[in-house]
């Protein structure tokens, strides 16, 4: 018998600790869900967590209304089928109700405005503490980013003056209106979650694989054709065989050409590639500080 | 599941820090790590290049700038915060805690090493053995780092020679005598040329050691847990109250010592209630055996009262349970450590408070001195005190048991952890 865990199995450890932290120090904690793979993956070491029992906390979706298709039909069945509570809160209400102004202009995003429907739905249902999947190796702000990210009764972050985080004692001690966002795969890479998903089997959106699909070019960026997708004339659409690295909103996720079409597929694709899974995300692109300034703002 | 995905499937993960002076290239070393072992991506190298020209640098790319992630970081040219990096090799899996090598800093070191298996130290060949130097090896060997590699850096800008290394090694060899890490080794690198940190230098035929790389790809970890003595803080109780798990109840928790089996007989503290292991279940099934760092859920045959905080031990093997704590402590906050102060504290699964009895003395990091008339102890201190706590806690010597020996002190007014406890 060697006593010593695999690299995965001891992530899969570090994270299920840290949920059942947040279950057994707050009051009224929820995971942020986006259909995306992380998220999905943070989902599955939640019902670890807590097996036999049923996961004690709601699923939180952001719906910029500028998702994939394929992305709400996959949240709406896992719901359905694991018997999950799922809040929504919606970017189109928080524009509607004059919360936000929507960005006009052919690369017009929706993924700012997120910031303010998900402070208000944190609001709206007092939650003190929201799981995400974001991870420390996706984005050079993240790196800086603690397990128990503290913020502010505005929602913002403080990347200067973040509390220490020492061995795993994690410190959710809060003043009335503060809440904390906690990020149970801090240290997983994109490599880490493929072969996680790989190994545990878990069912993932079919935009991930390898598709045909109707596509246009725009700045070398390959973007779905959708319902939303604001084209310019020139710009034409065409059949390319295509799946996704990430998945956020149609508006801001590029799709890479690839015959990728299983999990082993794609992980040999990950081990090979060159560029970061965030390369495709117009998001980031805006500055070289982008996710440091949205993240103070309160996105996560 | 074969193929080449198998390989990958069955590393193993370490977990280290980088300390150094500033400018020692600790960043430029991690840099050269991530980009010698193909970790960084061609879209990062891109943005880095534009950064190298936005701020002047001129020639070869500034490998620093891949980890200063914090805008104000770019813009001063130093690291702030405890930056978190990953990379692999068919071998590993590396997290690496790069921290920042300011005197101010102290505190991120601390954070940094407090989950490291090894800690990689920059020395300046130019400089030898500088009073930082004394510090990060004093605060690795505090935190109970059982690996530490000198890296003597700069190579290129003596010569490459033999001599300064082994004078470096030699002055090293005294100091760290005085400290209580197992495993030192020395290499001789530059990181800027790349010498001995992924690949051979072809510059230094007089070093017969191993690379960096190749030190951190072998290094012996395995039993650097504590295997010994069992312990399993409970952080929370499962109980589904479902008709077909109608008298599950599960102590949920991560293992912090020893190895767990059904059938042994354990207490729980503090209540000193007595039972046998039913079964120790995960979402995967039955465990065999439990040991750290395993996250799981055990059962008792018996149904005695157990919640958050307590804990499950051997019978024959029990911690110490006390409301006195003789300790270190790292202070990490602006407002100085109050004698007879109270602070709030976590220790393994465990909330309490504490007051603080005693300062005994405070060390002087460079020197390792007592000083014992000096009892102002200000961020990035580091002084041997005494707490009570409200309710007793279960504790190890942190020497013996990082899990069961640390602690964090909290101000009570601002929720700021403030304090990094080792229990002696």
């Amino acid at each position: 018998m060697k006593y010593n865990l695999t690299h995965l199995k001891e992530l899969e450890s570090e994270a299920i600790f840290v949920i059942r932290e947040v279950v057994a120090q707050f009051e009224n904690p929820a995971l942020l869900f986006s259909g995306g793979k992380d998220s999905i993956v943070c989902y599955h070491l939640a019902k670890k967590a807590f097996y036999p029992g049923k996961i004690p906390f709601p699923l939180v979706h952001v719906d910029t209304g500028h998702n994939f298709p394929e992305t709400i039909a996959f949240r709406d069945n896992l719901v359905k089928n694991d018997g999950l509570e799922l809040i929504v809160g919606s970017v189109q209400e928080s524009i509607d109700q004059g919360r936000v102004v929507e960005e006009k202009g052919f690369n017009a995003s929706r993924n700012g405005l997120q910031t303010t429907t998900l402070l208000d739905t944190i609001e709206k249902h007092k939650f003190d503490a929201c799981m995400g999947g974001a991870r420390r190796d996706e984005e050079k702000a993240r790196a800086k980013e603690r397990f128990f990210s503290h913020r502010d009764e505005f929602g913002q972050w403080d990347p200067k003056n973040q509390r220490p985080e020492l061995w795993n004692l994690f410190n959710g001690m809060k003043q009335m209106g503060e809440n904390f966002r906690v990020f149970p795969i801090s240290n997983w890479t994109e490599m880490d979650v493929w072969q996680y998903i790989l190994h545990e089997n878990i069912e993932l959106p079919s935009l991930y694989f390898s598709h045909e699909r109707e596509v246009f070019i725009r700045d070398g960026v390959i973007y779905s054709d959708g319902e939303f997708m604001n084209k310019k004339p020139e710009e034409q659409i065409e059949k390319r065989v295509v799946r996704f690295r990430t998945i956020g909103d149609m508006t801001c996720t590029g799709a890479v050409e690839s015959p990728a079409d299983d999990l082993e597929k794609i992980i040999e694709e990950v081990a090979a590639t060159r560029t970061t899974e965030r390369g495709t995300r117009a998001d980031d692109k805006r500055s070289e500080a982008a996710m440091e300034d949205r993240k103070k703002q309160g996105y996560f | 599941m074969e193929n080449t995905t198998t390989g990958y499937l069955d590393m193993e993960l370490l977990r280290f820090t980088t300390a150094g002076s500033v400018d020692d290239g600790k960043s430029t070393l991690i840099g050269r790590l991530l980009y010698d072992s193909k970790a960084i991506f061609q879209d990062q190298m891109e943005a880095v290049e534009r950064a190298s020209k936005k701020i002047g640098g001129e020639g070869e790319v500034n490998l620093a700038l891949l980890t200063d992630g914090l805008r104000s970081e770019r813009e001063q040219g130093i690291t702030i915060d405890v930056a978190y990096r990953y990379f692999a090799t068919p071998k590993r899996k590396f997290i690496i805690a790069d921290t920042p090598g300011h005197i101010q800093y102290t505190r991120n070191m601390v954070t940094g090493a407090s989950t490291a298996n090894l800690a990689v130290i920059l020395v300046d060949a130019r400089n030898g053995l500088v009073e930082q130097t004394a510090r990060h090896s004093f605060i690795a060997s505090l935190l109970g780092i059982k690996h530490v590699v000198y890296c003597i850096n700069k190579m290129d800008l003596v010569d490459y020679s033999q001599e300064k290394y082994e004078q470096i090694k030699s002055d090293l060899d005294d100091f760290t005598s005085k400290l209580e890490i197992s495993d030192i080794r020395y290499i001789p690198i530059s990181a800027l040329k790349g010498d001995n940190v992924v690949d051979r230098s072809k510059n230094m035929d007089w070093y017969q050691g191993s690379t960096l790389l190749y030190t951190l790809e072998t290094v012996h970890i395995a039993s650097d847990a504590n295997h010994v003595d069992c312990r399993f803080p409970v952080q929370t109780v499962i109980r589904p109250q479902t008709t077909e798990y109608h008298d599950y109840r599960g102590y949920a928790g991560r293992v912090a010592g020893g190895i767990f089996k059904k059938g042994d007989e354990v207490t729980v503290l503090p209540s000193g209630f007595t039972s046998k292991i039913a079964r120790i279940d995960s979402y995967d099934g039955e465990i065999e055996e439990a040991f750290p760092p395993m996250s799981c859920t055990i059962l008792l045959e018996d149904d005695i009262d157990v919640s958050r905080g307590d804990m499950i031990v051997r019978v024959n093997n029990q911690p110490n349970s006390s409301q006195d704590h003789e300790m270190m402590v790292c202070w990490m906050s602006q407002r100085p450590l109050q004698l007879n102060g109270k602070y709030a504290i976590k220790h393994t699964t465990r909330d309490a408070r504490c007051i603080v009895k005693d300062i005994r003395y405070k060390v002087d990091i460079n020197t390792l001195h007592r000083l014992e008339d000096d009892k102002e102890i200000k961020m990035n201190d580091i002084a041997r005190i005494t707490i009570r706590t409200t309710v007793p806690l279960f504790t190890d010597r942190y020497q013996r048991n990082r899990q069961t020996g640390s602690i964090i002190l909290i101000d009570e007014a601002t929720n700021e952890t403030v304090g990094a406890g080792m229990i002696l």
